[in-house]
């Protein structure tokens, strides 16, 4: 790639951002007054995308950007109010920019007429708004706090010495203005020996009398934005002239140092983009992958010093703990790179849900919680589509139509509510309604209907309420425009399980309905325990281990088609004995004098214990994907590499669950059930 | 040869093969029970020592198992044992021969590399076809020189059954 199409390629990542930040805000207008702080933003990304534009000659997208950007420039600064449907014509606009800058991106020119009728619409608008002057008196206070006597401090950057800026053609530009007097402020100058030449020492403080007006004394300033310190005051500080946003603005002159250009346009942008810099996503990875085989490293040649020092080196101990401590800071601070605030992906939704509720004609309000909390980068994007269909579903069959609510005493506005908060490590995100609920009654007949359950089983209510992830629940019936594409709750938790989470639902009929999704913070590290079982070490997820008991082999009960159960604290709970499923011979190995039943919680919050012959207690693990190479295998969620280097295997709690029990080549495991329970009867007598 | 001096004579080969530009490929040939079988020296990412391996469960007995290379979990196939011998009695003089295969790596389990062999396209007779067993389909050819005959593997063949259908197989599952 050369430089120019890297420019390029840099100019069409930022337009994602600024088309973003476009949207985002164009999300929240309305009719009437708007946040003045968002309107800037809006301002500026347009802004942004017409001057980058402009550079790589995409006319088009210039022209349309322009127009935009001088509506925005209207709206924000009060000149032009947004009458009802502007709100949502502005989005539309948006969409017209986005579709340009895509066609820009691909090299394919954009559909003719594509922008023409948006086009046309911002230019009616700002036809209109030159016309009927929006708000005369706020142009009239504008005017006259425009006008008259101001104080300017203006401190040079180096930078702008660096792109050949003279401060004395900026005094004459200003000098035609009005009457300026200006002192320079050389108290920052150090002694000749210490000084850089280069560097600017000097800052000057004005006055400027009768000039026509702020925008003229801004404009002279317009090249060097950015490059210096700049604030202006008005002079004759009249009540009335507070009150005019760029005084009030500029007002803060206590600290003119501490806010560089504090007035300067593009000062907002600039100073974000000096704390943040973009990279490449793989890169990140690798990062990662080489941090995780540094704690490896670390690890193994820990274990294999330990052996070698002793209490006479204390030195060389100490010097190993710290380094140990440092690899595991740095592999933390790694992660951290990977870890995003949510906030990008919510606020995809206020336009989904204002997009959807237009559509539906429900009126709902989505409600944002804890987007700041951050999550891994992956994580973020596999969450995306999960998340959607989740906030159609409750909009579409979770809340009710607006007479329908207000018939059962409801407000007439729905509320959609998306939250987040981590919790014991993991990320919770709950995606609540405020609608009619699930009813047990008719999910159930309904999974009758469809053959997922028999008519005359006994399931309680949140087995009931967890059969609308199974597949093939949702069925043609509810296929609607919105949410019945086809694609049910089950690839819901099918997405969110690939991604190592998993989703639930509570709800209470006639008030709502709750899906929390529970996920890992990471793909990259899980917290496990080790468990052995003839041998053999396995990684048991420690998200899903509710606790560890010892069975008594009297309350074992062998079921005739092939398993066992056991009791507890009321509940029956099946045994998958770890040794069976993974067909491990015992061959040459003692029978442990005990074994373990490791409890864990499966998808449908159903228990069941593992059998294992000992826990060798709690680790992280990095976490390996074993379809990179192989294949995927029942029962295995992926493989680890542990401190010693050597794979383990990460066990799939469902799929465990779900494996069907060996009978038919049965006899020699058979034996090693009744083994078993003669080891457990053993201890227990 | 053990893996060390294998990797050396590897690494020879290649940059042998760089300066002389005949149109002769380059194999890397290793023993497996009592045969000879080769691959192409391109496909051949790294050779090493045998290693305990960590066992899969419910796998055919040639996938004896995955190792960590760098980082990576590599299965490890069982030469003899996927072309219908015995399985291998593990020592550490045995051999690993990681080979990349559409973007995949997997470990084979042999018993030594022998040599590096560098034969031209036309030497390379093709399979006789009186053979109807299922093995015979992971052989590309014959590579004869006197009495010595070396089986030229296809690598997609021999390990498509197991590694490089899987994207595959779980598409369907999905469906």
């Amino acid at each position: 790639m050369n430089d120019f199409e890297q420019f390029k390629q840099t100019f069409f990542d930022e337009c994602e951002e600024l088309l973003q930040q476009f949207e985002d805000v164009a999300g929240t207008l309305q009719a009437g007054a708007n946040d003045p702080a968002g309107l800037d933003d809006m301002f500026r990304s347009v802004h942004s995308i017409k001057a980058g534009a402009g550079a790589f000659k995409f006319d088009r997208l210039v022209k349309f950007a322009h127009e935009l950007e001088n509506v925005m420039d209207r709206v924000r600064s009060g000149r032009m109010e947004l009458a009802e449907g502007d709100p949502e014509f502005i989005m539309q606009a948006g969409d017209v920019l986005q579709d340009l800058v895509a066609a820009a991106r691909s090299g394919v020119e954009a559909t003719a007429g594509l922008e023409d009728e948006a086009l046309a619409r911002l230019q009616a608008m700002l036809a209109g708004g030159a016309a009927q002057p929006a708000a005369p008196a706020q142009m009239e206070s504008a005017g006259e706090a425009g006008s008259g006597d101001f104080r300017i401090h203006f401190r040079p950057h180096r930078a702008m010495y660096e792109t050949a800026n003279e401060p004395q053609l900026l005094f004459h530009a200003l000098a035609v203005l009005g009457e300026l007097t200006a002192k320079a402020d050389l108290s920052k100058l150090p002694e000749l020996a210490k000084m850089q030449p280069d560097e600017g020492y000097v800052s000057w403080q004005m006055e400027l009398r009768g000039a026509p007006g702020l925008a003229e004394i801004e404009e002279v300033f317009e090249f060097v934005e950015g490059d210096c310190d700049l604030t202006f005051e008005p002079l004759a500080a009249a009540p009335d002239v507070a009150e005019e946003p760029a005084a009030v603005e500029a007002g803060p002159v206590d600290t003119p140092e501490a806010k560089p250009a504090a007035k300067t346009e593009n000062s907002g942008p600039a100073a974000v983009q000096s704390t943040s810099i973009r990279v490449e996503l793989e890169r990140v990875d690798q990062l990662v992958d080489m941090v995780g085989e540094l704690v490896i490293a670390q690890a193994m040649a820990l274990d294999s010093l330990s052996e070698l020092v002793d209490i006479r080196h204390v030195k060389q101990l100490q010097a190993l703990e710290d380094l140990t401590m440092r690899t595991r800071q740095l592999q933390e601070g790694v992660m951290a790179v990977r870890m995003q605030p949510l906030k990008a992906l919510f606020q995809r939704f206020p336009r989904i849900v204002r997009d959807l509720s237009r559509k539906l004609g429900k009126s709902v309000r989505l409600e944002l919680d804890g987007e700041a909390t951050e999550v891994d980068k992956t994580i973020i994007e596999e969450l995306s589509d999960p998340l959607t269909h989740m906030i159609r579903n409750c909009m579409d069959h979770g809340l009710e139509t607006p007479e329908d609510r207000l018939a059962a005493g409801k407000p007439e506005q729905g509320v959609v509510r998306l939250s987040a908060e981590h919790r014991n490590g993991r990320i919770l995100i709950r995606v609540s309604d405020d609608g009619r609920g699930l009813n047990p009654e008719k999910v159930f007949n309904k999974a009758v209907e469809n053959g997922l359950v028999d008519a005359d089983a006994e399931l309680s209510k949140e087995e009931i309420e967890a059969l609308i992830f199974m597949p093939g629940f949702s069925t043609a019936a509810e296929i609607s425009d919105v949410s019945g594409r086809g694609v049910g709750m089950d690839v819901v938790r099918r997405n969110i399980q690939k991604l190592g989470g998993r989703v639930t639902v509570e709800s209470t009929e006639g008030e709502g309905s709750t899906f929390t999704l529970a996920l890992p913070l990471t793909l990259a590290v899980l917290d496990g325990m080790l468990v052995s079982v003839a041998g053999e070490r396995y990684v048991v997820p420690l998200s899903a281990i509710v606790e560890t008991v010892c069975p008594d082999a009297s309350a074992i009960r062998a079921l005739p088609e092939g398993g066992t159960v056991m009791p507890l604290r009321g509940e029956t709970i099946r045994l998958i004995d770890l040794c069976q499923s993974m067909n491990l011979s015992r061959l040459g190995q003692p029978e442990p004098l005990r074994k373990l039943a490791v409890i864990v919680e499966t998808e449908f919050g159903r228990r069941v214990g593992l059998v294992v012959d000992e826990l060798l207690g709690q680790q992280q693990v990095v976490i390996k994907s074993l379809e990179a190479n192989y294949r995927r295998i029942e029962g295995v969620a992926g493989t680890a590499i542990l401190g010693d280097g050597r794979v383990r295997l990460i066990l799939d709690i469902d799929g465990l669950a779900t494996m069907p029990v060996r009978n038919p080549d049965a006899r020699p495991q058979d034996g090693d059930t009744a083994n078993s329970e003669e080891a457990t009867g053993g201890l227990s007598a | 040869m053990n893996a060390e001096e294998a990797v050396l004579a590897t690494a020879e080969a290649i940059a042998a093969g760089r300066e002389t530009s005949s149109d002769a490929k380059q194999y890397v040939s290793f023993a497996a029970g009592d045969e000879q079988y080769a691959v192409d020296i391109i496909s051949v990412r790294e050779i090493k020592g045998w290693t305990d391996v960590t066992s899969l469960p419910n796998q055919p007995d040639h996938v004896r198992g995955v190792l960590n290379l760098r980082g990576a979990v590599l299965p490890i196939i069982d030469l003899q044992c996927r072309l219908g011998g015995g399985l291998t009695e593990t020592s550490p003089r045995h051999v690993i021969v990681i080979v990349a295969v559409d973007d995949r790596q997997v470990g084979l389990l042999v018993d030594a590399v022998s040599d590096i062999l560098s034969a031209s396209d036309e030497r390379i007779q093709p399979v006789p076809e009186t053979s109807g067993r299922e093995d015979a389909r992971v052989f590309s050819g014959f590579l004869t020189e006197e009495e010595q005959m070396v089986a030229m593997l296809d690598l997609t063949r021999l390990l498509g059954s197991e590694v490089l259908d899987s994207a595959l197989h779980e598409q369907t599952e999905l469906q």
